[in-house]
């Protein structure tokens, strides 16, 4: 952050390499407001669509209205009443606690065999691998509303597939019980986007040059050694862009759990996961102040894990 | 099905709310925008003669769209403009942030009977009976009266479309399969009949339950419980009372005993077709359940028989409503004398045929006495007149029952309290309890004093 600001000072202050639409002009007089034309629309839209709705969130999680008899009598700026209230509920504790034990099990799982399925793509012994490739991205392509809607349909134990097993193995798991309905989740999300992390390792994999393989083999190195030396240390940037866009989709959980809730009845709460209470409470409990300092932390709590983890993955690689 | 449309239209609902937020916004002298929605007074006789009154319906049901249909033909001076939100919830969803925006709503909506207290109490309704409506009390059953007039509080918020008085839809093939040759009458006989179906096998179970709201109040309702009052200035809640108790012992003991079906939910594909193969034995439910069964669960077809639902104690006549919904005109409609004669057209005029041919149960007393409906039957019912048991589970409704002004949100979080008693955990009294606690919390922070 510090160093774009600084970025301008620092660079020379000669007239000629620096295109001035990238930098902000020093010199007053050379202001020049042509730049300003191309991103106009973009600044524009993107003011109406994320700027906006994100102060009027901020300014909404301030006020409160106060309610006699179910009628709002105006709208009363409560400080940071709503906050304060946030982090005594224990909903939005639990669904924290849900969606980071999801974080902490299930990003590790569908990283690493992103990874595998990359490498073993890359190594140029996969018979058939572009055919590989597709099939395993596929499920990307499916609407996850659909998806979930497809796997409920398998795990449901009276006349899915579930069924079935359970009746073979003389077993009665029931994947929509509590205990077990954050895995059969996780399981979904995994099978959603394991082709597509899948590809972005690939892509990397792809930009390493050959010459680096050569020296590998001229220096007798075996596959293992390559992978160890050469492509996991080459695919770790694309790493942490999967690992941080998976954080985010985490802390995000909600097609899935609402979906799922119709097929497993009540062991998904209404404040199973943060964004799920958001939503619950905006437009179950009409309460959209509180609903939206529970956005507003999470976005934070999303913000400062996403930005932590990106400082000490950049660390590393220096 | 209704949390999956609500799932679909999040976006759709979020842009609403930003609609609606940069709608107060405008007018800074009213910064909530609501308040003056209850006191906006309504227009007396505005429809001037020759000219053409345009009224707004919220409704999902079905068979109105031939009911405005046939109303425009009859008043070529209203013309109706039927909108359809998507279901209950969706409507409901608009009406709020419609209400909160202070402009927008429509001149009617469809309210199911357990959301009417949400709308009427904050005075979202309007009064019906300076229209004239107390003249139609007696053409309704008590069940739906009691229910669009908050159990008899002297205002009339809206009128009945259809009801859903509760009965006993049994599988009289595994019935018998099981050697239980009557239906049950009572609910010692109704715990009996599912340890003899449970004996059957592996998949069979009387009924499936994991905690449904609307069923849960229906029982209490039919147990002679009113947990839920609301005075002139207090809102009353008392889950601890004798007939909640009741329900909560005689449920906990079908679920403790593994006689229920807790896995399976309630409108899920399983669900249906666990009603068709016969593993599902009956339920309890409400009136209009024939057309659901017959459409979707046609496996089962010939074995369906209709009885009254079974009461705590024998010989009672006892019954509750579940499901169902009114119609209802907005305080803040500016065309109140015209709504009014959509809303009477519909609900106790000739909308009532058409309604009740696409398939409505009625709510009105005369058509349930009518004999050729009384008559009606299907072989899916084995040629059973199952409208004359429906018709007796409709005179039987207790009065007295009235739901929450805030029913709609204590009826979402019912599931968080209950799910953990059907894997095992705890009690339903306990989860009752805790619901409790909950909901006296949400209506004291929304301005109703909360007695407990």
């Amino acid at each position: 952050m510090s160093s774009l600001a600084v970025a301008p000072s620092a660079a020379s202050p000669g007239p000629s390499g620096v295109p001035a639409s990238e930098r902000p002009p020093k010199n007053r007089i050379r202001r020049d407001w042509r730049g300003w034309m191309f991103v106009g629309p973009f600044v524009v839209f993107f003011f109406i669509a994320f700027i906006a709705p994100l102060i009027y969130a901020i300014i909404l999680s301030f006020f409160q209205p106060q309610m006699v008899w179910g009628v709002s009598q105006g709208e009363q700026f409560v400080g940071f009443a709503n906050y304060v209230k946030l982090f005594q509920d224990p909903n939005f504790w639990s669904g924290l606690v849900r969606v980071s034990l999801f974080l902490l099990i299930q990003v590790p799982i569908m990283l690493g065999i992103s990874t595998f399925l990359a490498l073993a793509i890359d190594s140029g012994r996969l018979y058939g691998a572009s055919f590989f490739r597709v099939s395993v991205f596929l499920p990307y392509a499916i609407p996850a509303v659909v998806a979930t809607l497809m796997w409920g349909f398998l795990y449901g134990n009276q006349y899915g597939i579930m069924a079935s097993v359970n009746e073979a193995f003389g077993t009665s798991v029931n994947l929509f019980s509590a205990r077990l309905v954050l895995v059969s989740i996780g399981n979904i999300v995994t099978w959603e986007f394991i082709g597509y992390n899948m590809l972005i390792f690939y892509s990397a994999l792809k930009t390493i040059p050959v010459s680096l393989y050569e020296a590998a083999r001229i220096d007798g190195a075996n596959e293992w050694q390559v992978v160890r030396a050469i492509k996991l240390p080459a695919i770790r940037g694309a790493l942490m862009v999967a690992l941080i866009f998976s954080i985010i989709g985490s802390f995000q959980l909600f097609n899935e759990p609402n979906v799922l809730q119709q097929m497993s009845g009540n062991t998904i709460t209404t404040y199973y996961t943060p964004n799920f209470y958001a939503f619950h409470l905006a437009f179950e409990a009409n309460n959209p102040n509180y609903s939206a300092a529970l956005a507003i932390v999470m976005g934070l709590v999303t913000v400062a894990i996403a930005y932590v983890v990106q400082l000490r993955g950049s660390k590393g690689m220096g | 099905m209704k949390k999956f449309h609500r799932a679909v239209t999040i976006v759709a609902a979020s842009t609403l709310l930003l609609a609606a937020a940069a709608c107060s916004g405008d007018s800074d002298d009213a910064p909530a925008g609501t308040d003056d929605v209850s006191t906006t007074a309504p227009a007396d006789g505005s429809t001037g003669s020759g000219e053409l009154t345009e009224l707004t319906v919220w409704a999902w049901e079905p068979t109105l769209t031939a009911v405005v249909e046939q109303f425009e033909k009859d008043n070529p001076d209203i013309s109706i403009n039927l909108e359809n939100a998507g279901g209950a919830a969706d409507t409901y969803t608009k009406l709020d942030n419609a209400i909160a925006a202070g402009s927008g709503a429509p001149d009617i909506a469809q309210i199911e009977y357990y959301a009417v207290a949400q709308y009427a109490i904050p005075g979202r309704l309007a009064d019906l009976t300076e229209f004239g409506a107390a003249d139609l009390a007696d053409t309704y059953t008590p069940g739906t009266w009691n229910s669009v007039t908050l159990a008899n509080s002297g205002k009339i918020y809206g009128l009945p479309v259809d009801s859903g008085p509760m009965a006993l839809f049994y599988n009289k093939a595994t019935f018998d399969q099981a050697g239980v040759t009557a239906p049950p009458t009572t609910w010692d006989e109704f715990y009996e009949a599912a340890k003899a179906i449970r004996a059957l096998g592996d998949n069979y179970y009387i009924t499936s339950d994991n905690g449904d709201a609307g069923m849960a109040t229906s029982m209490m309702w039919l147990a002679g419980a009113t947990p839920f009052q609301i005075g002139d200035n207090t809102v009353t809640i008392d889950l601890g009372q004798e007939g909640v108790l009741t329900f909560a012992e005689f449920w906990q003991k079908l679920i403790s005993e593994d006689l229920i079906n807790t896995q399976i939910s309630g409108w899920s594909d399983d669900w249906f077709r666990a009603l068709g193969d016969g593993t599902l034995a009956s339920l309890v439910t409400g009136a209009w359940m024939p057309a659901n069964l017959i459409g979707s669960s046609p496996d089962a077809s010939g074995d369906f028989r209709v009885a009254a639902a079974p009461v705590p104690v024998a010989g009672q006549k006892a019954n509750a409503e579940n499901g169902g919904s009114s119609i209802a005109m907005l305080a803040s409609s500016e065309k109140q004398e015209a709504a009014y004669r959509f809303l009477e057209y519909v609900s106790a005029g000739d909308g009532i045929q058409i309604r009740v041919d696409g398939g409505n149960f009625p709510a009105t007393t005369a058509d349930l006495n009518n004999p050729d409906f009384l008559a009606y039957t299907d072989e899916y019912f084995g040629g059973q007149a199952y409208n004359e048991v429906l018709a007796q589970a409709a005179a039987d409704v207790l009065p007295g029952w009235s739901y929450l002004p805030f029913q709609v949100y204590a009826n979402s979080i019912f599931g968080d309290k209950v799910g953990p008693v059907y894997e095992g955990n705890g009690t339903l009294a306990d989860a009752y309890a805790s619901w409790q606690t909950d909901l006296v919390a949400y209506g004291n922070e929304n301005g109703f004093n909360v007695n407990q």
